[in-house]
């Protein structure tokens, strides 16, 4: 079995024209990741240019509506560029810099991941296109202009479906056709080895720093922890440092759209099974012969087909649960939060918040909550209107 | 041990691809029957996928074409049972590692035998993942056709000496798609594969006119074509079969002579 398993899961299922590249990324990133010069730098980046550490909120009156547990929010939607894709892209695109690379790529959904690798591109220097899928290009328009402004082609992807996985599909197409210059910056824990690995560990600061934090501020460790899972970078940035402690519950929400008992959702652990698409094996949402089956969520950042190995296999292991969140659930989550806390949250991270809203009322007033609040929800405001049926000026 | 060696015993071979079930799987069988008889010697079957993420957009557009008229990986092996019938040429399937895992490793090369397919070609199963089923591959007598590409460099031997059937050489980076030049240096790369291995080559990616075709056979034992077939299929519909036929012979007479 190749490299890069978990459990079952993972391995590098890529073409060929690929293969030498990964492996001078894993040869490349083995060494970085204990080079001190790359570390500090990278420090020195999320500190002082993305705004890190992002701060653990205690979501008091949240906590008091609903009766039970204590909720810490996980402020990722604070770092620049809003969302915690800049953690990954960061430091993927210094890697890429100093391999030699002059050229980055991306994949985006909601947009998130393409503004901050558009943004590390202008930053450092790096010529910058990015892959969206046409119906993504025209439900986030904003984020396309966005990345406009800041130095990267946008393309907007019309093969497929027209969103997240025809991205994905679209930007490997485009790597196959120039590696020796261009960087794959994936953008959640996916792909082949070693991508889900680097992803996860580009992204454990959000598990590192919370797990401090909430030592510090109440001196234990959380009973819950709650993140939304698409492809699941934020969730298994927001778990890892949790999972060797295993009184801590983890809990990843899935898009569940019009239900799981429709065609219409992303839900990969609740309607998936066992395949192997876009360099992995792990669980997908297909048809009985094995066609990657068109997917749905009001979110354009969990809709895809897929989950990263490594969450397939916490699923497998029980160490996570993974539940699904519908549309419903996940808008009346986004207003709640609004409401009550002030925070416009990105629509991705209501469906944590969603799943918050139902367990918190069965938890003690001395357990703990921490939900990632992945992203900022400028980006939705004009979708959450058209779904409220509001017309409003965009 | 599987049949494809039979392809490069006229001359240089040609190789054809046509998506199975694009635009019916009736006129499937028709054209690769064309192929035959245009002096193809081996031909490559795609199982139409989703997401053939290896393909440019004309074969692209022939996977959901075929997607849309209802081609299963069932009836393409019904596909190959009838076509097997009026011809001995080796058959190849091309598709990607998802509908054949999920089939099942065990019945999906049980069913290849019984329909008489020789190889499969998996382009997104590299060296390091191909021992997941190639036991079992070839115990139902099938090759699974290796791929070296431009990129391949130290890694063209260790995949040469373990490779069956034949070698798929990849000629240009990207993916499928018809194009005017091939500024790959494959007579090097075909020359690194001869020191560890002494299974035929054929060149693709890229391949449409007599002329190209004509000069990659001066290097390599065979050519194939699969966009350029795939385009008359999409220009002409359900009418392609004698231009198919008409294509492939004068590609296979570009390429039968030359030494």
């Amino acid at each position: 079995m190749s490299k890069g398993r978990y459990g079952i899961h993972g391995g590098q299922y890529i073409p060929e024209i690929l293969m030498n590249e990964i492996i001078n990324l894993e040869k490349a990133y083995e060494h970085f990741k204990n080079d001190p010069e790359f570390k500090a730098e990278l420090k020195k980046l999320l500190n002082e240019y993305a705004g890190r550490p992002s701060l653990l909120y205690y979501a008091e009156k949240m906590s008091k509506d609903l009766g039970g547990a204590k909720i810490y929010l996980k402020r990722e939607d604070l770092n620049h560029t809003g969302s915690h894709k800049i953690n990954n892209v960061l430091g993927q695109a210094l890697m890429a810099q100093k391999m030699g690379k002059t050229r980055v790529i991306a994949e985006t959904g909601a947009g998130q991941h393409g503004v901050a690798t558009a943004t590390a591109a202008a930053l450092l220097g790096l010529e910058c296109e990015i892959f969206m899928g046409k119906e993504d290009t025209d439900r986030q328009a904003l984020n396309v202009y966005r990345m406009e402004l800041l130095g990267a082609k946008v393309h907007a992807v019309t093969s497929g479906t027209m969103t997240l996985k025809d991205a994905v599909n679209e930007t490997m197409r485009e790597w196959t056709a120039r590696v020796h210059d261009t960087h794959y910056v994936l953008g959640s824990v996916m792909g082949p080895h070693p991508f889900p690995m680097i992803v996860r560990d580009f992204q454990s600061v959000i598990s590192e720093e919370a797990r401090e934090q909430i030592l510090e501020l109440e001196g234990k460790l959380p009973d819950v922890v709650l993140a939304c899972v698409g492809g699941g970078s934020n969730a298994m940035g927001m778990f890892y440092n949790f999972i060797a402690d295993t009184g801590v519950k983890l809990i990843g929400c899935e898009a569940a759209g019009h239900g799981i008992d429709t065609e219409k959702h992303a839900a990969t652990i609740a309607k998936g099974k066992l395949g192997v698409f876009h360099g992995m094996k792990s669980y997908f949402c297909q048809d009985k012969y094995g066609q990657i089956a068109p997917v749905y969520s009001i979110s354009a950042g969990l809709d895809y087909p897929g989950i990263g190995p490594e969450h397939a296999n916490l699923h497998d292991s029980g160490r996570a649960e993974y539940v699904p969140i519908t549309d419903d659930e996940a808008v009346e989550a986004f207003e709640y939060l609004a409401r009550t806390e002030g925070i416009i949250c990105a629509i991705e991270s209501a469906h944590a918040v969603a799943q918050a809203k139902k367990i918190a009322g069965n938890l003690s007033k001395d357990q703990i909550i921490i939900i990632c609040l992945s992203g900022r929800g400028d980006k939705d405001v004009a979708a959450i209107a058209r779904y409220k049926g509001v017309s409003i000026y965009e | 041990m599987s049949n494809i060696a039979e392809a490069f015993k006229n001359g240089k071979a040609f190789i054809g691809f046509v998506t199975g079930g694009d635009p019916t799987l009736e006129k499937s069988e028709e054209f690769i029957l064309a192929m035959v008889q245009g002096g193809a010697d081996l031909v490559e079957i795609g199982i139409p996928f989703s997401d053939p993420i290896a393909e440019g957009p004309v074969i692209q557009e022939a996977n959901i074409r075929a997607l849309a008229a209802g081609a299963t990986v069932d009836k393409i092996f019904d596909l190959v049972v009838s076509v097997r019938q009026k011809t001995e040429v080796p058959l190849v399937f091309l598709t990607y590692l998802n509908p054949v895992f999920n089939y099942g490793y065990s019945r999906f090369f049980q069913r290849c035998a019984e329909a008489g397919v020789d190889g499969i070609i998996i382009p997104d199963l590299p060296y390091e993942e191909k021992g997941e089923l190639t036991e079992t591959a070839a115990g139902f007598g099938v090759d699974v056709i290796s791929l070296i590409a431009p990129t391949s460099e130290q890694r063209i031997k260790q995949i040469a000496a373990e490779a069956t059937g034949f070698i798929y050489v990849v000629s240009s980076m990207g993916v499928t798609g018809m194009r005017s030049e091939i500024k790959t240096d494959l007579r090097s790369i075909i020359g690194v594969i001869r020191e560890a291995s002494s299974v035929p080559t054929a060149v693709g990616f890229g391949i449409n006119t007599p002329k190209q075709a004509e000069e990659l056979a001066e290097i390599t034992d065979g050519v194939i074509v699969g966009s350029a077939i795939v385009k008359i299929v999409e220009k002409y519909g359900e009418e392609a079969g004698p231009y198919i036929y008409d294509y492939v012979q004068s590609m296979k007479n570009a390429v039968r002579d030359i030494v």
